[in-house]
């Protein structure tokens, strides 16, 4: 690694990873708990576990994106980080607020662990994904600050480079749009609106920012191919995704007591929201194509070409499935709701999130790439996983389809624990997918631990 | 991508672009709030309301339930289960759980003092009487 200080982000890989295994088992569980109703109840009911799958994929995320702005800033800035004790003593912190808050869900009352943060105080917990204690929001917002702080000031001594622009405005949009998790009016169209000022805004907003930032970093060094070109494929792909992304924050405002003219906004521009999904892949696969050299980290160039394939399918095509307000109408809080939700965040977030772990673990533990071995692991675990959240993806459409049929579409509907028992052989199925993306996860997890000799740089 | 276009026009477009469709979206935004008293039931928000909601997210319904179409899709739609099922049903029901069925999905039993179910009735029958654009598709949900 060129500056010390981007050792910072190793801790923070690490506990990504190790928060990821455990999403993957609370996954596992409630998969089984789809067929297998009473499996664990009452001491982990669905609620808790589902709480806990969605919290963990938010938070080790966050370490990813956090982990990946300690290593990239830096480089990019060419300069030392702004602190680094300030940056390891954050990751003490948000690791244990993040495993108190984990096991406060496994372990206290819901309502209990309520009033005992807060929660009468100020009311914010019990909203999807917004689950944390009062206590915990406040400490993501003094983490995400401090945070923000030391890289903002280390990119303010040092070069401004488009990356490091674009990656720190996705980073403080994140941190201003979590700040409407604190709104939380008694009137429930208002709640919900705002609701989705934290989580549309993140997720179809800011966070396509962070994902194209690092994106592009991970490509200039791989490739080679010159920075002025990549910079400029960067500009007009987070002009496509905000332009389509902002006012496309209307596809949830079709039936939750809102206008009817959202309907319009919201079909048109999110039906336009695949684009710069779309522009991802082409530039991936063009920046590759364009190479001038031969990485000798082959694992992370497939990650590379693999996120943008997949955030392509899974954000784009699966999302624009049933973006549109017609069709919406029958699919809106469905399992094609479900299914579009598990291969977008895996594609875009998840992805994108392992192919700078990728490219950076081996630099960060002093080698320019992984041994051949543990480079051919870590490709069996890309393919596993990757074709695991496929078949994921598909079972859940296929039982979407189903439920969408009987239970909304078919002159006689029926009653939705009856149409669940009709659909229970997808539901199956998709277990066993998530049995082989466990399997993936765990090879993955594996090639860390492979040793063997460093490959060598290749001319192209 | 030409050489015509440079980068420093892509950066013009990428603050341009975002810079008004961001106020476009304030806007669209202000005229939503504007509008929402004739949708949002808000005539029917009492402190009894008030309070059901606030059981509704302490035991963290939605994390097996939808209401209006977001939440978890474990469990039935809630946002028209008052009119689906009825007050007293929705009461006896919840009095009633786990039902400890074998192999059947089971809701837990929450211990709710008769104040707080019939608050969290009041809060479902609010949520029933928001003007949704006619959606779920019928009573199934």
């Amino acid at each position: 690694m060129k500056y010390k200080s981007q050792a910072v982000a190793m801790p923070y890989f690490i506990a990504a990873i190790g928060l990821f295994v455990g999403q993957i088992l609370f996954g596992l569980v409630l998969g089984l708990q789809y067929v297998v109703g009473d499996f664990l109840f009452p001491s982990i009911p669905f609620n808790i576990a589902r709480m806990v799958h969605t919290n963990l994929l938010i938070v080790w995320l966050l370490f990813g994106f956090m982990g990946s702005a300690y290593y990239l800033v830096p480089e990019e800035a060419e300069t030392e980080l702004y602190s680094p004790k300030l940056a390891l003593g954050l990751f003490w912190i948000f690791l244990a607020a993040g495993a108190l808050t984990i096991l406060g869900y496994l372990f206290v009352d819901y309502n209990t662990l309520a009033s005992a943060t807060g929660n009468d105080i100020l009311a914010t917990m019990g909203r999807e994904f917004l689950e944390q204690p009062l206590l915990t929001k406040i400490g993501i917002v003094v983490v995400a600050l401090a945070f923000l702080f030391n890289i903002s000031m280390t990119m303010l001594k040092g070069r401004k480079t488009v990356i490091n622009i674009v990656l720190l405005l996705g980073l403080w949009g994140l941190a201003v749009f979590f700040l409407f998790s604190f709104y939380n009016p008694t009137n429930l169209v208002m709640d919900k609106f705002y609701w989705w000022w934290v989580v549309h805004l993140w997720v179809e907003g800011v966070w396509e920012l962070i994902m194209a930032a690092l994106l592009a970093f991970v490509l200039i060094k791989v490739t080679g191919v010159d920075r002025e070109v990549i910079e400029k494929w960067l500009y007009v792909i987070i002009t496509l995704a905000l332009v389509t992304g902002i006012i496309g924050t209307g596809h949830h405002y079709f039936w939750i007591g809102t206008p009817a003219y959202w309907q319009w906004w919201g079909s048109i521009f999110s039906a336009l929201e695949p684009i710069p999904f779309f522009a991802m892949t082409v530039f991936a696969f063009n920046m590759v194509n364009r190479r001038r050299r031969e990485h000798p980290n082959r694992a992370a160039v497939l990650w590379a070409l693999g996120t943008g394939v997949m955030a392509f399918l899974g954000a784009g095509v699966w999302g624009f499935l049933h973006t549109l307000a017609p069709v919406n109408y029958y699919t809106h809080g469905s399992q094609i709701t479900a299914a579009h939700g598990h291969m977008a965040f895996y594609g875009a977030y998840v992805m994108v999130v392992i192919t700078i772990m990728s490219y950076a673990m081996p630099i960060l533990r002093g080698r320019q790439a992984n041994s051949n071995k543990a480079q051919v692991v870590e490709m069996w675990s890309f393919w596993i996983m990757t074709i695991s959240m496929v078949f994921i993806t598909l079972f859940l459409t296929g039982a979407g389809i189903l439920q969408v049929w009987l239970q909304r579409v078919s002159e006689d509907p029926m009653p939705f624990m009856m149409v669940q028992d009709q659909i229970a052989l997808f539901y199956w199925m998709r277990l066993w997918s998530g049995v082989g993306f466990a399997t993936g996860l765990v090879l993955y997890v594996v090639s860390f631990f492979i040793k063997g000799k460093e490959p060598e740089a290749a001319a192209a | 991508m030409s050489g015509t276009f440079t980068k420093a026009m892509a950066r013009n477009v990428f603050y341009g672009g975002t810079v008004f469709f961001f106020l476009l979206f304030l806007a669209l935004t202000f005229d939503s709030m504007q509008g929402l008293p004739k949708t949002d039931n808000r005539a029917a928000i009492t402190p009894a309301v008030a309070a059901g909601k606030h059981v509704w997210e302490t035991r963290n319904c939605l994390g097996c339930h939808t209401l209006l179409g977001e939440g978890a899709y474990y469990a039935p739609e809630l946002g028209n289960v008052y009119v689906r099922r009825g007050p007293e049903f929705i009461k006896a029901w919840m009095q009633s759980m786990p039902t400890n069925t074998p192999g059947r999905r089971q809701m837990p039993q929450f211990n709710l003092t008769e104040k707080e179910l019939d608050d969290l009735v009041e809060f479902l029958k609010y949520t029933s009487g928001i003007d949704t654009q006619n959606w779920p598709p019928n009573i199934e949900g």
